[in-house]
């Protein structure tokens, strides 16, 4: 049974027809401008305050916009961009080591299992440098060396120094940078701040965005806002899986329901899992805990060779451990890229051999880089991850090995939009990880700062403009504004009214489990239909049987969850949908019937080098893929191999 | 573990507050103190009952949403945010008494929520740096001491949960504001709105309802990122400064 229909393939990107590295100055040029006098009658909003929201909000202000900006956070400042803790990307080649922006265009293209399209990444690369110095200007902390100048740092699988960092807080820091650039335009009046307020639809009238939908949470009331444009920038999905490295409140709600409005949502399936993280402790474990992947520079990872040995770690000799990275990859070792880190833990696991709570675990052990190189040199290079983790679990990591195992912590797919980071409603931009452009299939560590910060202070603020100025924006009528609205309303009295028996949390639960099973690390077709099967299943059973108790009026956090489940319950089937239809294995998608003999990655470049946009095909409706074809120009496709 | 957590029930702003006292039964002490909440909740709810409201979000005691005052502390024993905290802290069969930050400043929204926009407005009166985007020059033009950048991390490591304002008898928020005012006046790039920032930010503060500081030492205790006591000494010094600067 097909679970999907096709469309029409996506002609135009947007995508000026110049030369690679003119492309962005050429687009720049291009677009058209709207006089200084007239940007205050615009108004813009922006949905999300981490780093793309942020910078965003603050550079459209400064431009002379009137924003709008909301979050459903108590402060702008606590958006999940907080937690990012390794570093960013830039090709400025401070460190005379080769650097570009070709260099680090044509590492993120690699990097992305050729799934990404090369303009964007180009023009990603392209601007990466000016963020250093926009940050700078800020007052944001880098990491300095005793000259005074910035101090850079290499990251997963790159030959050069290219990544900036302040301690393992790089994310708190960029961001508090950004807040403070809001906070400077709020105080300025340029900037409407609308906290605690979660959107919930989006208004289009005539075939184009004009404002959104919005809840407020202290108050419960529901509130329309409208405006020129919206930006949504609300990040990513990974709490479709319950448990990941994810803040609690993320959520797909604001791009979900865009989505349902017209918008394309693109590469769902291309999600991507981290190899070290916390593992979980019990069945009340509420989120999971990423470890920097630095670990893996000096940490061994390894199992116990003999099925249920219960040994403490000290007690198993050497030659009944299984050192399985060394083994398997020996040139690359335990510094294999993430996909194939957490594959292999979850073999080992799968095959009886994990250790820790559940056999869901395996052990990253420093016992010999102590040795070699004594406790104060690991204690300088780790010393804050082993106090967190020893703050977790309880356990000395200096004496006992650490356990690690694989989490989501991105997803690369989002909305679906052109060169302009425009989607296919006109008026409606999407910027940050909640759309999925440049990361292809997989992301390479710290590029995720860098991206949201590129769209949010460089990219969007371009574009935009060029829409503003090439658009007339007329009353909106109250009568399209009352649908939304009443439809708003309708649906947050169902959910109000069932009142069932089962929590919202037993639900998302229930959901992340399904997804993980079978959505995960690896993915297979009858696991795949087998979870198709269930999760409208259990979407029937949420909206039959769930239970939230106060009122609708009120802060009412199971409500605000239950809203956020709903939609979670939606994506789940159309990220199924595409995991099914993509009959390859590319980056954080594997297909285990896609695989080579030696077990790795066999992506398919004659059948699926594209980017597959869905579109909405209603609530009795199949979804609708439509194929972007991806050209590579200057990165030639190859095979990874790490053996 | 089996413990009991008195909680401070409280419908909305307006309403009359009181403690209830709910036994938790069959918890483990790898168990974090938001997730003791959890499952509190979900037996609330699977009773019928309202659950318990608290702010959290991250639950890597980075993003500065939870905080909640236990046995009386902020955050509770140990120097870490409330998510950050492990039963393995109690004892088994301890009361445990759970309320909301206490101040002038937060009122109160429900249960264990307050409201702390306090805060971002008093980084909206001028903890910032007037850099507009595009306007940058090159990262590299301006080299920063070391000494004087890792003090400025130091600083800027603030998570802005309100702790400190919570510990504080006199409900003051000055070790928040001190934090922003140090860690941009110590940059070359703070230099040029230094005395404006630290007066404006200052009266914000007072305008908001915080206390005066009286140097008690409170907030440094609980303060789960370690913002220095010295911090505070320099915003006097910043403020004092300012002042005689003749620019008030």
């Amino acid at each position: 049974m097909d679970r999907y229909l096709t469309g029409d393939p996506i002609a135009d990107t947007k995508t000026p027809a110049v030369p690679l590295e003119n492309r962005w100055d050429e687009r720049k040029f291009a677009a058209k401008l709207v006089n200084p006098a007239n940007r205050r009658k615009h108004r813009v909003i922006v949905v999300g305050t981490g780093l793309a929201g942020g910078s965003a909000g603050a550079t459209l202000a400064e431009q002379g916009y009137h924003v709008v900006q909301f979050c459903f956070q108590d402060s702008p400042r606590r958006a999940h961009s907080v937690a990012a803790q390794g570093g960013i990307n830039a090709a400025k080649n401070y460190r005379n080591d080769g650097d570009s922006v070709y260099r680090l265009f044509y590492d993120t293209v690699k990097g992305g299992d050729f799934r990404s399209r090369e303009s964007n990444v180009y023009r990603l690369a392209q601007v990466s440098a000016q963020i250093i110095d926009q940050a700078v200007a800020q007052g944001v902390p880098f990491a300095r060396e005793y000259g005074g100048l910035l101090d850079t740092r290499s990251f997963g699988g790159v030959q050069v120094q290219r990544t900036f960092y302040a301690r393992g807080q790089t994310g708190q820091q960029l961001l508090i940078g950004a807040y403070q650039a809001l906070s400077r335009q709020i105080d300025a009046g340029n900037v409407e701040l609308h906290p605690r307020t979660e959107m919930l639809d989006l208004v289009v009238v005539d075939g184009r965005a004009r404002g959104i939908v919005a809840r407020d949470l202290v108050t419960g009331e529901i509130e329309t806002h409208l405006a020129d444009a919206v930006v949504l920038a609300t990040g990513g999905y990974g709490n479709v899986f319950y448990l990941s490295t994810n803040a609690k409140g993320s959520n797909a709600t604001a791009i979900w329901r865009a989505h349902k409005r017209g918008a394309y949502f693109a590469n769902p399936c291309f999600t991507q899992i981290h190899p070290t993280c916390i593992p979980r402790s019990g069945e009340h474990q509420s989120k999971l805990t990423l470890m920097s992947e630095s670990l893996r520079n000096d940490g061994r990872i390894w199992v116990p060779k003999r099925k249920g040995d219960t040994r403490p770690p000290a007690e198993i000799p050497e030659d009944e451990r299984d050192y399985y990275l060394e083994r398997l990859y020996p040139s690359f070792g335990n510094l294999v890229p993430r996909d194939i880190a957490s594959r292999a833990a979850k073999n080992v696991c799968d095959a009886g051999l994990g250790v820790g709570p559940g056999g869901l675990g395996v052990y990253l052990d420093f016992a010999d880089a102590i040795e070699r190189m004594g406790r104060p040199a690991i204690e300088a290079r780790y010393g804050n991850l082993f106090d967190m983790y020893q703050r977790i679990t309880a356990e000395d990591p200096y004496r006992v090995p650490i356990r690690i195992y694989p989490a989501i912590h991105y997803t690369m797919g989002g909305l679906w939009v052109d060169y302009d980071l425009q989607s296919t409603i006109p008026g409606l931009f999407v910027i940050g990880e909640a759309n999925f452009s440049d990361h292809g299939a997989n992301r390479l560590g710290a590029s995720a700062l860098m991206q949201g910060l590129a769209d949010g202070y460089f990219v969007l603020p371009a574009t935009l403009n060029d829409y503003l100025g090439g658009n007339r924006f007329g009353e909106v009528p109250p009568d399209a504004v009352a649908r939304v609205e009443t439809e708003v309303r309708d649906r947050i009295a169902r959910l109000m009214a069932v009142k069932g028996t089962r929590s919202v949390d037993s639900f998302h639960r229930e959901l992340g489990l399904l997804m993980w099973d079978h959505c995960g690390m690896s993915r297979s077709r009858e696991g795949l239909r087998k979870a198709l099967d269930r999760v409208p299943e259990l979407r029937a059973e949420f909206w039959r049987d769930v239970r939230i108790p106060g009122g609708a009026a009120e802060l009412n956090q199971e409500l605000e969850k239950a809203n956020r489940v709903a939609d979670f319950l939606e994506l789940a089937e159309l990220l199924l949908v595409d995991a099914l239809a993509r009959e390859e294995s590319c980056g954080g998608h594997f297909r285990e019937e896609h695989q080579t003999p030696e077990g790795e990655a066999r992506r398919d470049d004659e059948r699926f080098s594209y980017v597959a946009a869905w579109e909405y095909g209603g609530p009795d409706g199949l979804p609708v893929l439509h194929r972007e074809d991806l050209t590579f120009e200057h990165v030639h496709p190859t095979q990874r191999s790490y053996t | 573990m089996n413990l009991t957590v008195r909680i401070w029930r409280q419908a909305g702003p307006a309403a009359e507050g009181r403690l209830v006292s709910y036994p938790v039964d069959g918890v483990s002490p790898d168990m974090s103190f938001l997730e003791l909440l959890d499952v509190l909740n979900q037996e609330l709810i699977e009773n019928g009952e309202e659950p318990v409201a608290f702010d959290h979000d991250c639950r890597e005691g980075i993003c500065g949403s939870c905080g909640v005052v236990i046995n009386g502390q902020a955050h509770g024993p140990e120097r870490t945010t409330s998510c950050q905290l492990h039963l393995r802290s109690f004892r088994d069969g301890e009361v445990i008494d759970v309320e909301p930050w206490r101040a002038k400043g937060f009122p109160v929204i429900k249960d264990l929520v307050v409201d702390r926009s306090a805060l971002d407005r008093i980084v909206q009166a001028g903890g910032y740096v007037s850099a507009p985007t595009g306007s940058a020059p090159d990262a590299h033009a301006t080299p920063v001491p070391k000494p004087d950048a890792d003090l400025a991390f130091d600083n800027a490591t603030c998570i802005g949960c309100g702790a400190c304002v919570a510990a504080c008898p006199n409900g003051s928020a000055t070790l928040f504001t001190a934090a922003k005012v140090t860690h941009l006046s110590l940059l070359p790039q703070g230099q040029p709105e230094r005395a404006q920032r630290v007066l404006d930010m200052v009266d914000t503060m007072d305008a908001e309802g915080f206390g005066g500081c009286t140097n008690t030492g409170e907030c440094v205790a609980a303060c789960p990122k370690g913002i220095p006591f010295a911090s505070i000494a320099s915003l006097n010094r910043e403020f004092r400064k300012a002042s005689r600067s003749g620019r008030r």
